[in-house]
């Protein structure tokens, strides 16, 4: 009888009521669009820790089901952007379109480099970027 | 226009080799190399984001990493979040809004550091173990 109570690891997911679920996922999307929204970034930054903290997703699950959420969030986003008046369309484009080229290059590099290095060094270059931000 | 063509190649590369989202990338080239202002970067770069993600989503889904339903779902109902986002944006200065976004970038390179030296710690071969390598970490922030 006791063991019944007893919580089973991992059981609690698959009992879990698709309501809650759905809620989870509308507060995460809704966090992520303010996030995206306010920073020009996709939102990933929010999504990817909450999806695997709330919904017991891996790592690769929830980047790549991030990517997915976030093409709608770029986009509503872009086009409120848009209302304003802010978008430069066609600096959008010329970066977008060489941006995918350079991503397929970057995920090449990474299954034959060691990225340890490159992150630290890149790391610093956020950082020097922030100065710069900061000091214009 | 080269400018542009530059951010997007450079931003494009960085994100697929280390996992970052495009937009913290853009944003600053933006300001920083094309004098955009704060605002205007901010939309640019949002539009610029779509066609990476778009890729990337392809990509991860051929990785079976893509849960559709929720993704979808998350997606449609992150419409009041972003126009809330934007709008807030808006209403901001840029120098405030620019001052968010330098913090937002110290803590993108602060996560970079941690992840380099939790590898280093447990460290896993540069390649082979094709069921950790094989589907890379793609921009998660976009």
């Amino acid at each position: 009888m006791t063991a019944e109570r007893e919580p089973l690891p991992g059981s609690h997911k698959t009992l879990e009521p698709i309501g809650h679920r759905a809620l989870k996922l509308a507060v995460i999307g809704t966090a992520a669009g303010v996030f995206s929204g306010l920073f020009g970034v996709g939102g990933g930054t929010v999504i990817v820790p909450l999806l695997m903290l709330w919904l017991g997703y891996g790592p690769r699950e929830a980047t790549g089901t991030s990517l997915a959420a976030i093409v709608f969030i770029a986009a509503f986003a872009a086009a409120t952007q848009g209302v304003y008046g802010n978008v430069h369309v066609l600096d959008a484009v010329l970066m977008g379109v060489p941006a995918v080229g350079g991503v397929l290059i970057g995920t090449w590099l990474q299954q034959r480099l060691g990225t340890r290095t490159i992150s630290l060094l890149f790391a610093a270059v956020l950082v020097a970027s922030a100065v710069e931000l900061l000091a214009q | 226009m080269i400018g542009a063509i530059a951010i997007g190649l450079c931003a494009g590369v960085v994100a697929g080799l280390l996992g970052v989202g495009g937009g913290v990338l853009f944003v600053p080239g933006l300001v920083i190399l094309l004098g955009l202002g704060q605002h205007q970067a901010e939309a640019t770069s949002l539009l610029a984001i779509v066609p990476v993600a778009i890729v990337g989503t392809i990509k991860q889904d051929g990785y079976g990493n893509v849960r559709r339903k929720d993704a979808l779902l998350m997606g449609l109902l992150s419409i009041a979040g972003a126009a809330a986002g934007v709008a807030l944006a808006n209403a901001l200065s840029g120098a405030v809004l620019r001052d968010g976004f330098a913090l937002l970038m110290v803590l993108v390179a602060a996560q970079l550091v941690r992840r380099a030296l939790g590898e280093q710690s447990n460290p896993d071969p540069p390649r082979g173990d094709a069921s950790r390598r094989n589907s890379p970490i793609s921009p998660d922030s976009a």
